[in-house]
């Protein structure tokens, strides 16, 4: 069974539909990626799945029990988490107190643990755990969001946009560690416009356009795909 | 400074990097605090009684006290949660009214006479806190009632709805005793006949405690939740935190602190009007923060303490004093945009432990001479002096 399944999700703000019937499944291990042109609807699927936004119709279930209604901070307990768009980090608080935060849901001792995992992930965090968030480059502010997101020791980890707004190697960096932590165990729902990094890591894919999906494959399927390449990865 | 010696022996080993870092533990901080508070509380009352500041200074004294409470009740909602409420002075009328109609009714029931507030009698004292209680309860309930509507909204929205807030309390209060037929708050005429029971040590055990409780509600996990909102209201959200019951919260706390100044303020003037509680006192309490500097309670209180003495101190120029008032404002906005302290918080403790660390600003060593800081040995602070 999936860990994942969305079924006819129906998402509108106001009278404006920005999701229009999708479904899709993740099973536990995978990294599923959801690309698409900015509206497509990406970032609004996940904002939903993570119970920031409620959906106009369609179910979303994890791991077997319904997740439509419940609120964000209470879908984080159940084992999901997201990362969310444009980075987010706690500007005016320290790196260490970031990953603190992010293990809210947890106990002192799990967390002990947890944060030892995450700087093994994150080298860097642990040189920078005493400096204030605010003042981190943009990379490590994308690593700081993703290991504050780990520090809940979620079962799917949903990743909107790391690569926003990154230089090209940083871009590298960051989807060599969603990898590594993928390989960790962690199931990855990755939102990205990046279409070519993101389908070189994923094992499926979803094309979205404008509220709905347009294509399905894996990611070797899709890399190769005219289509998607025409739209997505520039010829 | 005779107490720093056992605490030096009590010094754990920090965790932190080099191990070496002695720190102080837990119930030493507080000891040290709450001796420190005491000294000060009780050097006030001597020189009250012993006529070193006379009746007005002391006066200005317990307002001072009063404004402290209400700034760093503000802090809460301002500095830590991030919102800009701007009817401060709704939930301090709302303490006073509940405070005074609660001790007037009670203290008849009761048989406590006035001069009994004044000389201070347990069963007075009793009545007393009870009645800033439950002056704190009634501003609570208001700040409940208000802010589950208001915090959904922002920035200049949720000012907007609080102000209004603000002038509904007041005009309320004006005349609720006309048009229900009650006895209640004295309407226009105001509210009378309040025991004097405010007094310096009243006041300021009243700040101490306050200041306390939102310390420690800030340094635990609540705390930590509600300044998480501030930074990211929708990463908080996505750890976890649970944002539409932690701003109410701290919107709460704030109105009960509020209410509890409110409280204070009836037991220091002894008459309550309506037209006291208006827009214009809502602005005072949010220039103190801002000035101070939003997020540090020390900032609110020391600016909370100039903006209650300046005036008075101005009143020998007292066409121009207002002037002066706006001037000082002015200069400080476009200097220190941040307010006076930014976000700093002062801690003693942590003096103390750098103290303890040889770790001064103007040392240049980087790490702490930890050998010769031995457990036991006789390290006084003084001797680094």
């Amino acid at each position: 069974m999936a860990l994942l399944s969305v079924k006819d999700l129906h998402v509108s703000y106001g009278a404006i539909k920005a999701v229009r019937g999708i479904s899709f499944d993740i099973n536990e291990g995978e990294i599923v990626t959801l690309i698409g042109a900015n509206g497509a609807g990406k970032s609004t699927t996940l904002n939903t799945v993570a119970g920031l936004i409620k959906p106009e119709s369609g179910s979303v279930e994890f791991d077997g029990a319904s997740v439509v209604g419940v609120p964000a901070h209470k879908v984080v307990g159940r084992g999901m988490a997201l990362c969310p768009e444009g980075r987010r980090v706690f500007t005016q608080m320290t790196v260490a107190e970031n990953l603190e935060m992010g293990g809210y849901t947890r106990s002192d001792a799990e967390n002990k643990e947890t944060l030892e995992k995450v700087y093994a992930h994150f080298p860097r965090l642990k040189e920078r755990r005493g400096q204030v968030a605010g003042t981190l480059s943009g990379g490590e502010q994308q690593m700081l969001a993703m290991g504050r997101a780990l520090m809940s020791r979620p079962r799917l980890l949903m990743l909107d946009e790391p690569s926003m707004g990154l230089a090209p190697i940083l871009v590298q960096e960051i989807f060599d560690i969603v990898k590594q932590l993928n390989e960790a165990g962690t199931t990855i729902l990755l939102v990205e416009q990046n279409a070519n990094m993101a389908l070189s890591i994923a094992d499926r894919a979803y094309v979205l356009e404008i509220g709905t999906i347009k294509k399905t494959g894996t990611g070797a399927e899709l890399l190769v795909d005219d289509d998607v390449r025409k739209a997505y990865l520039g010829g | 400074m005779s107490e720093k010696r056992p605490i030096i022996s009590m010094g754990g080993r920090g965790p932190a990097s080099g191990g070496a870092r002695r720190t102080l533990p837990m119930p030493a901080r507080y000891a040290i605090n709450a001796v420190v508070v005491l000294v000060l509380l009780i050097l006030g009352e001597l020189m009250i009684d012993g006529g070193a500041i006379n009746r007005y200074q002391s006066t200005v004294l317990e307002q001072v006290g009063i404004y402290i409470i209400l700034a760093v009740s503000l802090n809460i909602a301002t500095g830590y949660l991030g919102q800009l409420p701007l009817g401060h002075a709704g939930f301090m009328s709302m303490g006073a009214y509940g405070c005074s109609i609660f001790i007037i009714r009670v203290s008849e029931a009761l048989g406590v006479g006035a001069r009994d507030f004044v000389t201070g009698t347990p069963m007075a004292l009793v009545v007393v806190v009870a009645g800033l209680i439950v002056g704190g309860l009634c501003a609570a309930v208001a700040g409940i009632i208000i802010g589950i509507p208001a915090l959904r909204l922002k920035g200049d929205y949720l000012a907007i709805i609080t102000l209004a807030f603000a002038e509904i309390i007041r005009v309320v209060m004006l005349n609720i005793d006309d048009v229900l037929g009650f006895e209640l708050t004295g309407g226009a005429a105001g509210l009378t006949g309040i025991p004097g029971f405010s007094s310096f040590l009243l006041v300021f055990g009243c700040v101490a405690v306050v200041c306390f409780l939102i310390h420690t509600m800030m340094k635990s996990r609540h705390g930590r939740a509600i300044l998480a909102i501030r930074d990211n209201e929708i990463a908080a959200e996505a750890t976890g935190v649970n944002t539409t019951y932690y701003k109410t919260l701290a919107f709460v706390v704030s109105a009960f602190f509020a209410g509890v100044a409110g409280g204070l303020y009836a037991g220091c003037v002894g008459v309550l009007q309506p037209a006291v509680f208006g827009f214009m006192k809502s602005i005072e309490i949010l220039v103190m923060v801002v000035l101070g500097g939003m997020g540090s309670m020390l900032g609110s209180a020391i600016s909370a303490t100039v903006l209650t003495i300046l005036p008075e101190a101005l009143r020998a120029f007292s066409e121009y004093r207002m002037i002066a008032y706006a001037v000082v404002l002015i200069i400080v906005m476009i200097f220190r945009p941040q307010g006076l302290l930014g976000s700093y918080d002062f801690s003693l403790s942590r003096i103390i432990e750098r103290v303890m660390n040889r770790d001064f600003p103007w040392s240049k060593k980087d790490a702490a001479p930890a050998a010769d800081v031995a457990e036991g040995k006789e390290v006084s602070a003084d001797a680094e002096r």
